[in-house]
């Protein structure tokens, strides 16, 4: 019991986690038709920001203001590179975001070197949110923060008492993932700016006859999105691991979330991402295979098939498969995704 | 049927310019003769199949692919392992026909997977393709039977029987197995061109909606086009798995199929020629340029990067303009301007290039010293002379630059308009 519950937790911090970045993805995608294939580089690139700055002005500060700085360095790039090759279509624009995950990264290696470097989370997420104590007698109970010792070794060896502490870093992500789709969610239908890009989405020569300006909005929404990133990025930099590679293993994890989710559409991405991220974690959790099921079904199997690579694959083995093959198969029964709208 | 003469006549320019393709690929190792440059010679003739058959989808189809070392990197495996059991006496076909199994393999994977892929076009077409090659690479670390783990599947290619004495042996022998597959491929994908489903893949990319209404069926043209492609990719993984005697899991890698796309791109993708082009610099690139600088990744992605912005039909569109201005005799008024262009750039250049070095090394070897090497000089790393004249040579190269950059941009205006000027006079004649 208290395996799933906490496995359901991490998987949804995950999905979460996804979500931060997809949604940006989402939004820039719906906007002006741009994959931007750089996203999970300004993942990394806030890690990053996030791993220096909180070295100088703290965790805090550094959470604030390095989003910022990804964000604006989002924005630059959309002013000088994307709104040049605009007029040519969508696969020059595809090309450019490529061109640039390949200098992104060159970059950060330049900078930071091509090794893994240590971010750790502020002193008050180090801990665990809270632990959930098994008792085999005295069944579930749960404690805020860490267990004290005590409570956690049984003084009679017939009972069986499990501790399983959640790590407050992914409360944490949970938390600003949750805040950062309530804003992002408030400021799309309730404020002023919302209601342009939500037009400009739709009917971009209309909003500009009106008098707005449509490029200046193109550039804020990825600005925008590429700042959710960096702040996914700080997060996730200091809960995972901040490397260079880490742009590389969401990366396409992410496209698969854009896809399964719907081309453009904002809810479908926050649906694939938190069964992506609940799926893979619990497949990483289980230890099982077709030859363990064979065994508890009590088939008996040939010396060949137990030798046979196939059938010893354990779940977990076959986790980093798993959105891939998820990918596949919405393809072939529902080609425009679990909540999209339209067939591209 | 009332005959009805038609007048034919020789396209001599076509003739002229495959003869010369073949007589390159004939005499290349005797001008280059050492052993490096042979490799390399090989490894460019299965570039430019690859990259062919990755223009076949970027280029001709309009998709983007982001998945195509699948059907190279699977057509290695399959060949390797039919190499395998020619050794083990399982299998009985020559070493030379080796790449078909490949080729075959390619099509075999493309039939099933780009049923899949080529539901879609534009960039859902891209995101599945990457999803699929995510989903091969994931696999080819978890099945080790098949794709050899971390060390990979090597063979022997001196076995079965010579072929009029020709066992392989040599690299020079290997050589021209790749430049015979070389010259068919190309050839043939060239034909692919000119038939009907080579020119209804092309209304396809420009207005798949227009196709759809004259009755085609533009998903069941992009799967078939998809297929040919998928098996001359597996043909150049066919040639790359004899070539190496290895295969090993990178050939599958999303960094292979990123390889494809960005020297198919810088190429040209525009023009059929273009990716042979990108095919010869993949191999450069790869070998010297990488052994020249730690930094060429980097510098790569930048000349990418400003390849898609300023000239997006690749180095084959730059070649193409410029005959058409040489055609009207008009290079005589540009040259000083292309002069004038090429010194400041390459003064920018060296200015830029010594800082980027200075940072690699402090960032990469800083335990050998504070001197770096650069063009015959030697710059202190740590010095603020040597980073005040890099900054002060870039900067001035820039200045420069963008002087000449506005005074070619005038005189490149001026002459196409005069060129326009003069096909509408010629056709008033």
């Amino acid at each position: 019991m208290e395996f799933f519950i906490i496995s359901m937790l991490n998987g949804l911090s995950y999905g979460l986690l996804l979500f931060m970045l997809s949604s940006g993805l989402t939004l820039i995608f719906s906007m002006m038709g741009v994959l931007n294939f750089a996203h999970a580089s300004f993942y990394m690139v806030g890690a990053y920001f996030g791993y220096t700055l909180s070295g100088w002005i703290g965790f805090w500060p550094a959470l604030v203001l390095a989003p910022v700085l990804v964000g604006a360095l989002g924005a630059v790039f959309e002013r000088v590179t994307l709104r040049k090759v605009h007029p040519f279509g969508h696969v020059p624009e595809l090309l450019v975001t490529f061109g640039l995950s390949y200098v992104l990264l060159e970059l950060v290696q330049l900078v930071w070197g091509r090794t893994a470097v240590d971010f750790p989370p502020p002193e008050i997420l180090r801990s665990s949110a809270f632990t959930l104590i098994n008792h085999s007698v005295d069944g579930l109970s749960f404690v805020w923060g860490a267990a004290p010792a005590e409570a956690c070794t049984a003084a009679d060896a017939s009972v069986r008492l499990i501790c399983s502490p959640f790590p407050a870093t992914r409360g944490f992500m949970m938390l600003v993932a949750v805040l950062m789709l309530l804003s992002l969610w408030l400021l799309l239908t309730r404020t002023r700016i919302g209601l342009v890009i939500q037009a400009a989405l739709t009917h971009p020569e209309m909003v500009e006859a009106l008098g707005h300006n449509v490029p200046r909005v193109f550039m804020l929404v990825f600005g925008a999105g590429t700042g959710l990133a960096g702040l996914a990025g700080v997060i996730g930099g200091s809960t995972f691991v901040t490397e260079p590679a880490m742009a590389a293993t969401v990366g396409s994890v992410i496209f698969v979330v854009v896809v399964v989710g719907g081309m453009g559409s904002l809810s479908g991405a926050f649906l694939a991402s938190l069964l992506i991220g609940v799926i893979q974690t619990f497949a990483v959790a289980i230890d099982y295979s077709f030859l363990s099921l064979a065994k508890d079904m009590g088939w008996a199997l040939s010396a060949a098939t137990q030798e046979n690579s196939f059938a010893k694959l354990t779940l977990s083995q076959i986790a980093p498969i798993l959105p891939y093959l998820f990918l596949v198969l919405i393809l072939i029964f529902r080609p425009k995704g679990l909540l999209g709208t339209r067939e591209g | 049927m009332a005959a009805v003469y038609k007048f034919k006549p020789y396209n001599v320019g076509r003739w002229v310019i495959w003869s010369l393709f073949a007589l390159v690929l004939v005499f290349a190792p005797l001008v280059f003769t050492s052993n490096l440059s042979i490799t390399m010679l090989a490894q460019m003739g299965i570039a430019i199949i690859a990259c062919l058959s990755y223009n076949m989808l970027l280029g001709q189809g309009g998709m983007l692919s982001f998945g195509h070392a699948v059907y190279t990197g699977l057509g290695s495996y399959m060949a390797i392992h039919a190499l395998n059991a020619v050794t083990d006496g399982k299998l009985h076909i020559p070493v030379s026909l080796l790449p078909i199994v490949g080729g075959l393999a390619g099509m075999g994977f493309a039939i099933l997977l780009g049923w899949v892929t080529t539901r879609k076009s534009g960039t859902p077409f891209a995101m599945i393709t990457l999803g699929v090659a995510e989903l091969v690479f994931a696999m080819s670390l978890m099945f080790s039977e098949f794709f050899g783990g971390e060390a990979g599947v090597s063979g022997n290619r001196v076995t079965g029987q010579a072929f009029f004495g020709i066992t392989f042996a040599q690299q020079i022998q290997i050589y021209y197995l790749i430049a015979v597959y070389t010259f068919v491929c190309v050839a043939l994908m060239f034909a692919f061109t000119q038939t009907p489903l080579g020119r209804i893949l092309n209304a396809v990319r420009d207005n798949p909606e227009r196709v759809e209404f004259i009755g085609y069926n533009t998903q069941r043209v992009r799967y078939s086009a998809f297929i040919i492609s998928g098996f001359f990719a597996g043909i150049a993984g066919g040639l790359g798995a004899l070539n190496f005697e290895i295969v090993t899991a990178e050939v599958v890698s999303a960094g292979r199929s990123g390889a494809y796309l960005l020297f198919t791109f810088l190429g040209g993708a525009t023009f059929f020629f273009g990716p042979i082009i990108g095919g010869v610099l993949m191999i450069i690139a790869f070998v010297l340029l990488s052994e020249l600088t730690k930094a060429w990744l980097l510098y790569l992605g930048l000349i990418f990067l400003f390849m898609v912005m300023y000239a997006p039909g690749g180095i084959a569109s730059l070649i193409m303009m410029n005959l058409r201005v040489a055609k009207f005799g008009k290079l005589r008024q540009i040259w000083t301007s292309y002069l004038a262009l090429g010194l400041t750039a390459i003064v920018m250049l060296i200015g830029a290039g010594a800082m980027i070095e200075m940072v690699y090394h402090l960032q990469l070897n800083s335990a050998l010293g504070d001197t770096v090497k650069f063009m015959g000089a030697s710059l202190n790393a740590k010095g603020v002379d040597s980073w005040f004249g890099s900054a002060f040579i870039m900067l001035t190269g820039l200045g420069l630059f963008e002087l000449a950059r506005r005074q070619f941009a005038h005189d490149w205006g001026e002459i196409q308009t005069e060129i326009e000027k003069e096909i509408k006079r010629r056709e008033t004649l």
